[in-house]
């Protein structure tokens, strides 16, 4: 384990965070962009951990309500110099697209058999990735879901190890062993890609307890899609969470589409952020399509979560493409098509640097020249890393090694010709 | 040496882990104010707090994983789940999670974590609380599983299950809880994967785990004075990785064997084995291995049903006999089986 002690703390880490937070009312993120769909909580009159066990004369959850004045979010934002501002959303869109070129090439692999599996990409979702991943300090943890290369990218993890990942070769962020589903690199403090849906928001919880446990100030942050709200484990993991004031922020990435079920076919409450009211917990909703905002709204979040008030953010995202790169998408009519192209990302934030003059288009399309070349580089070290050796097939069924743990190839016999179980 | 129950052996064993390493926490329904459905973690909110005896809300799924979590990030989470059936409802993060993550991710994260649960059925729990499904998670590989039948094994194994880097189901029992024995006073950790043979014997193999190595260790010692029965108990200790090498070693030696588990035959751990038996001690066979195991239907509640249902010793020492007679060995024509 390289986990670290930091910060040393001479209380206990809960009862610190409770009393910090008691006072202060987690403030809402608004997007400038999407005004229609910004909305947030912030359940000022939150009882401090101590009194919740008790009955509370007035309610502390209240009915989310659309935000009606700036936030502290769009303060942050304003207050920013906009040259801040401005080298941030070419940061951002240098990011962006390198996961779009990156994203890209991963599809045009699989459909050439060089990746196996399942292959589930982040096109649409560049703004949010890059936004989300910008407001973690580099010793703060990261749990996805299966749709994570472009998390693992924005985590600073080498672009060949992921794609080489990809191809399933020892050089991979996870040895091989995973595949686009499950990245993990404990250096980078991406502590996996999980492909059961749901998943992962127990283990980013106990994540977060035993951060809380040690009184260390680290952040966990767990992203999820939207279809997941719906299961078990995230409300066991939200209540779990509140209950104990664990430094989690939760993300759903709502792009509208489990798979190719649409979000009111399948969640009774579409807004996912309300859900957060449920467990007394923060939440704001956040357009997906601005990455300025998205980090703004993840950096309250986060420090809500190192504070030691969990929070719920929902940010919202179209899928460009198919669930997976196999998925040709035909539950979309024609229309939602149409209008998809309003809602890339990258291409928008393009129009943006050039409308404010922060880039012209010959420099764009010189960067993207450039991301292109290096994105061939990326895949001609994944091709050209080994297939991990069949000798390391027993390696990492046990961390501590144990007698009478099997060996055995599917042809061989339970005993070998000495006697001798393998 | 010191006389203890079951229960008491593991309290101590937490408690001693507890004193001895400050990442080794407990988790789990109850187990705090309550003190444990079945008084395990007695006391041990009061010694250690909240922070370190922590109770969970309901919701098996949610605070299994956490622990798996907290393990990936070092701690040592010791989980109680009240009984075997409620793990279903976890069997997600334990089977694709906790057995998954070290192997998944190229040997990045290890999962120290212990999950201990209780089965057994005789207590008249029904259908749905009567289950040993323990064979769930001997399936799986990246799991460990141990099945202590003594106070002693209790202590050695979960010594051991504490101080492993893999997450390690510890099947305990209802019906040995009030067991006693000797435990030794030492802190000396069970090898995890190893069978024993806990009565030697040259007759027949009689092979068990949990309460029905307890079971078999008994009706050996009554065959012995009844019919001076000769029979060897091996306890498997272990359901993942299972020893196969100590199975067949004792059948090797008495040419025929019987199984005993609580569980359903079919596909069941004696089936497994059986199969064993047949790959790695086929030309030493006398007699096709018998099991004796619980009848297929859901657990009833009746207890004159649920009686009928589970393996008896009087089962038990019929299959031994029938056993021997296919084989041809001579009995003492004065037994009770006659």
């Amino acid at each position: 384990m390289t986990t670290q002690k930091r910060t040393a703390r001479t209380t206990p880490a809960a009862t610190k965070r409770a009393a910090s937070t008691a006072t202060k009312a987690p403030a809402a993120a608004k997007s400038t962009k999407a005004p229609a769909r910004v909305a947030a909580k912030a359940p000022a009159t939150k009882a401090p951990a101590k009194a919740v066990a008790k009955p509370v004369t007035k309610p502390a959850a209240k009915a989310p309500v659309k935000a009606t004045k700036p936030t502290k979010a769009v303060a942050k934002k304003t207050t920013k110099s906009s040259a801040t501002t401005d080298a941030q959303l070419l940061d951002f869109y240098r990011e962006m697209l390198f996961i779009r070129r990156f994203e890209e090439r991963a599809a045009r692999a699989y459909t050439q058999a060089l990746i196996g599996g399942y292959c589930h990409l982040n096109l649409g979702e560049e703004a949010a990735v890059v936004g989300l991943m910008s407001a973690l300090r580099p010793t703060d943890y990261l749990f996805t879901n299966y749709r994570e290369h472009g998390y693992a990218i924005a985590r600073n993890i080498d672009p060949n190890a992921i794609m080489a990942e990809l191809y399933g070769r020892a050089d991979g962020v996870s040895k091989g062993w995973g595949g686009s589903m499950h990245m993990f690199d404990m250096d980078h403090r991406l502590l996996g890609g999980y492909g059961i849906v749901g998943g992962q928001l127990p283990l980013a919880t106990g994540a977060a307890l035993a951060i809380d446990y040690r009184g260390d100030d680290d952040v966990v942050m767990c992203t999820m899609g939207e279809g997941t709200t719906n299961i078990g484990a995230f409300h066991e993991s939200l209540n779990i969470a509140e209950l104990w004031k664990l430094p989690v922020v939760f993300v759903v990435i709502n792009n509208f589409l489990g798979m190719g079920t649409k979000v009111e076919k399948s969640s009774a409450e579409p807004e996912i952020y309300r859900r957060g009211a449920a467990y007394r917990m923060p939440a704001a909703r956040v357009d997906g399509a601005d990455p300025i905002a998205v980090a703004a709204a993840a950096q309250i979040a986060v420090d809500s979560a190192r504070s030691g008030q969990p929070y719920l953010l929902e940010v919202t995202c179209h899928r460009l493409r198919g669930h997976s790169v196999v998925d040709p998408a035909k539950y979309r009519t024609p229309e939602e098509v149409e209008e998809l192209k309003l809602h890339d990302p990258v291409h928008n934030l393009a129009a943006e640097l050039v409308a404010k003059g922060l880039a012209d288009v010959a420099t764009l399309e010189a960067l993207d020249e450039s991301i292109l070349a290096r994105i061939d580089e990326i895949a001609a070290f994944a091709e050209a890393s080994p297939h991990p050796d069949v000798e390391t097939l027993f390696d990492y069924t046990y961390a501590t090694p144990v007698p009478n743990d099997s060996r055995r190839l599917p042809g061989q016999p339970l005993f070998d010709e000495n006697g001798v179980a393998q | 040496m010191t006389l203890m129950s079951y229960r008491q052996a593991l309290h101590d064993t937490l408690r001693s882990e507890m004193l001895r390493d400050e990442n080794v926490m407990l988790m789990g329904e109850e187990i705090g104010v309550f003190e444990g459905s079945y008084k395990i973690t007695a006391g041990l909110l009061a010694e250690f707090g909240e922070k370190r005896v922590r109770d969970t809300p309901i919701a098996e799924e949610g605070f299994t994983g956490a622990a798996i979590g907290a393990a990936m990030l070092g701690l040592r989470p010791v989980v109680e789940l009240m009984t075997i059936n409620f793990s279903l409802i976890a069997i997600d993060q334990i089977v694709n999670h906790a057995a998954k993550i070290y192997g998944m991710f190229g040997g990045q994260a290890k999962v120290p974590m212990v999950i201990r649960t209780p089965g057994g059925g005789g207590q008249q729990l029904g259908a749905t609380h009567s289950q040993n499904i323990e064979l769930y998670y001997a399936f799986v590989p990246g799991l460990k599983v141990v099945a202590p039948s003594t106070p002693a094994d209790a202590k050695a194994l979960m010594l051991a299950a504490i101080r492993d880097d893999d997450p390690v189901l510890f099947l305990e029992n209802l019906a040995l809880y009030n067991t006693k024995g000797e435990v030794p006073d030492h802190d000396e950790p069970a090898v995890i994967g190893k069978a024993k043979v806990t009565r030697e014997g040259s007759h027949l193999t009689l092979i068990g785990y949990s309460r029905m190595a307890y079971v078999a260790k008994k009706v050996a010692d009554q065959l012995a004075d009844s019919d001076h029965l000769d029979i060897e108990v091996v306890d498997l200790c272990s359901l993942r990785p299972l020893d196969r090498e100590t199975i067949i070693n004792s059948v090797k030696k008495t040419n025929c064997a019987v199984v005993v588990e609580d569980d359903w035959l079919t596909y069941g751990i004696g089936a497994e084995v059986a199969a064993t038996i047949s790959d790695g001690a086929f030309d030493y066979l006398d007699a096709p291995v018998r099991r004796v195991a619980m009848a297929e239907v859901p657990m009833p509640y009746a207890k004159s049903l649920e009686t009928a249902a589970l393996p008896s010793e009087h089962d038990i020492i019929q299959a031994i006999y029938q056993t021997l007679d296919a084989t041809g060995h001579r009995r003492s024509k004065t037994g009770p089986h006659d």
